[in-house]
């Protein structure tokens, strides 16, 4: 069996924060705490989970914007989460990013076409003037924005064709994995909807991967092959697409799931609703995270961590109980 | 039944609605210009008219600032002596124009400068992490001392020289300036767009080029703007109290100083010079003002 394109162990990222009553202390937050999951060519991923659960810290170390603390990150089976910055730089051509705020994800200051223009220069993709406009033209069709934008500038355009910029940017390297960081979650619905259906056009044209980070299960549902559900610093479930969705077998991704509004008023189904907040990251709770908040936790899940063990095909879980699936 | 809507048949003709507001005005390019910025336009104005007297200086109807005639000592303003003359016959407005010069060249070298050696610093600062500490502590350091005690300071191991004194103001100016672009490269390194660039494989020498300069320059120009008014304050002090410009240069400050002793009897020794100080800073400063206006109102709150 080859090895997966992207291929993450015990993940691991701290922060420095100051603490103490006047911030002279020093506490160490452990953002991402042991993550590890992988990702096969041309197929999308789903990394899930609420605000400020790490699942955008994990994107960021992925695409070396930040180092990571611990753990090991291979791209095609090669380390690259230790390797100096002269030394990745070649391979930074096959990871790029899509992020969530159009607006300030472009250089107000240049013209779509210099945006698009700076990683071609950067890894020498094009060579001459008419190369380069004709790859900037295709780059432009591909993402289905007029060739005449390229001589504009990002105030000039909508969120949504700013978003389809930004694509357009992440594609000009001819990337093998686009992490999509809440890529979607700053446009309207209906925009939403048409930057999905061309992220899933573009992965079955280019054969891309795509790690989709976001908190939005509705969406993921859409585009996902895999899903992967992350609760403080930790993923707590992983699975294919329809078993997780079908019988998640995790509380915290039932708890998600349930708040997925569903566009049928008839239905009537069980709403889970968590009490109280995310615990601080600087203070886990010891033994499974979630049991603070978890409708079913006992003595068990207060001192011993659960591990992700397997609760079906291809799917993981960090809960000590074989509970039943949740009635959908 | 229900109420009729005007549109129905029956209904009663609708009145159009008076005219309340007047037609908008049509402004030319320069009139709209100084309509929507009166303190560039204003400031801009003054200070090209100030660098146009130290410019022509010489063909202003001045005569040799240092000629001396004791013969002549302390006449009053008349239509001969514009602004009179002073305790030794010189002709004070002869000197105050060519006074002009040293507070222009001293105010725009050391904006200059100091910008120049700031960005550097802040640029350093920001992006080298391991530099900044050090860097920051250094300049904390410097802005302890006010500034103008500082340049006191660094005029008394040197000779007094414009180009003495230029350096001086400038190394009490730096800080501030390499605090602020410090500060704003802090802020755009995390903008996506910055973090985009770097993973699209863009060394740092192009992202700060490309990415990070640009986006200083509105409030450093703005920042340089305070920091020439400041500069030829500074400078004006400085050959006040005898550390500065050498009393051979005519500057305001050394005129204001040997007006003083005379200060009460002939009041015009201390008052032409004063007035074009304060005329000057005062448009610098209305021109700093409305650039920060113009280039962002969210500005105010970083400077």
């Amino acid at each position: 069996m080859t090895a997966p394109l992207l291929d993450v162990q015990d993940l691991r990222k701290e922060f420095a924060v100051r603490a103490g009553r006047f911030g002279f202390g020093r506490a160490m937050l452990a953002a991402v705490d042991g993550v590890s999951f992988t990702v096969s060519r041309g197929e999308t991923l789903s990394l899930v989970g609420e605000s400020g659960c790490g699942k955008s810290t994990v994107g960021r170390a992925i695409l070396r914007l930040i180092a990571p603390t611990a753990g090991e990150i291979r791209l095609d089976g090669q380390r690259i989460d230790d390797l100096p910055e002269h030394r990745l730089r070649p391979l930074r051509r096959r990871i790029q990013v899509v992020f969530q705020d159009p607006f300030s994800s472009l250089n107000p200051r240049l013209t779509v076409g210099d945006i698009l223009a700076e990683p071609l220069r950067n890894f020498g993709l094009v060579h001459g003037r008419a190369a380069r406009a004709e790859r900037l033209g295709q780059l432009a069709d591909a993402v289905g924005v007029a060739r005449e934008a390229l001589g504009r500038r990002p105030h000039e355009f909508s969120g949504g064709q700013r978003q389809r910029i930004g694509i357009a940017r992440a594609l000009a390297t001819e990337p093998e994995l686009i992490v999509c960081d809440e890529a979607v979650s700053a446009l309207d619905v209906s925009v939403k909807a048409q930057i999905i259906n061309l992220l899933a056009d573009l992965q079955d044209r280019l054969g891309l991967a795509l790690l989709f980070i976001s908190h939005d299960l509705a969406v993921v549902e859409h585009l996902t092959h895999r899903v992967a559900v992350m609760y403080l610093g930790r993923i707590v479930e992983t699975g294919p697409r329809r078993a997780l969705f079908a019988a998640p077998h995790h509380p915290y991704t039932r708890a998600l799931l349930s708040s997925v509004p569903v566009p049928d008023p008839t239905a009537t189904r069980r709403r889970i609703v968590l009490g109280g907040d995310v615990p601080s990251p600087l203070a886990p709770p010891p033994g499974c995270r979630f049991h603070t908040r978890c409708p079913f936790a006992v003595e068990r899940c207060r001192v011993e961590t659960p591990a992700l063990r397997p609760v079906g095909e291809g799917h993981v879980s960090a809960c000590h109980f074989d509970t039943e699936p949740a009635p959908g | 039944m229900s109420a009729r809507l005007p549109d129905e048949v029956g209904a009663p003709p609708v009145e159009a609605l008076p005219e309340l507001l007047s037609p908008p005005r049509r402004r030319g390019a320069v009139g709209g210009f100084i309509h929507r910025h009166p303190g560039i336009a204003a400031g801009g104005a003054l200070v090209a008219v100030m660098v146009a007297i130290a410019v022509l200086a010489p063909v202003l109807g001045t005569v040799d600032p240092t000629a001396l005639a004791p013969a002549r000592r302390l006449r009053p303003p008349s239509a001969l002596y514009w602004f009179g003359t002073d305790m030794l016959g010189r002709d004070v407005y002869s000197r105050v124009i060519y006074g002009a010069r040293v507070s222009l060249v001293v105010g725009f070298a050391v904006s200059v400068l100091a910008s120049l050696l700031g960005t550097a610093i802040g640029l350093a600062s920001g992006f080298l992490r391991w530099l900044d500490a050090v860097l920051m502590r250094v300049m904390d350091g410097l802005m302890s001392i006010p500034s103008i005690l500082l340049a006191i300071a660094l005029m008394a191991l040197t000779r007094g020289s414009v180009r003495n004194v230029v350096i001086a103001i400038t190394i009490a100016e730096v800080p501030r300036v390499a605090r602020l672009v410090r500060g704003v490269v802090l802020g755009l390194r995390e903008l996506p767009y910055v973090e985009a660039a770097v993973a699209a494989g863009t060394r740092s020498p192009m992202i700060i080029l490309r990415h990070i300069l640009p986006n200083t320059l509105a409030p450093l120009s703005v920042q340089a703007t305070y920091i020439c008014a400041s500069a030829m304050i500074t400078e004006a002090i400085l050959s006040f109290i005898g550390a500065g410009t050498p009393p051979i240069i005519p500057s305001w400050g050394n005129i204001m100083a040997e007006g003083r002793a005379l200060w009460q009897v002939k009041p015009y020794l201390v008052f032409f010079p004063a007035a074009f100080l304060s005329v000057t800073v005062l448009a610098v400063n209305l021109l700093g003002d409305g650039l920060r206006d113009a280039l962002d109102p969210r500005l105010a709150r970083k400077l």
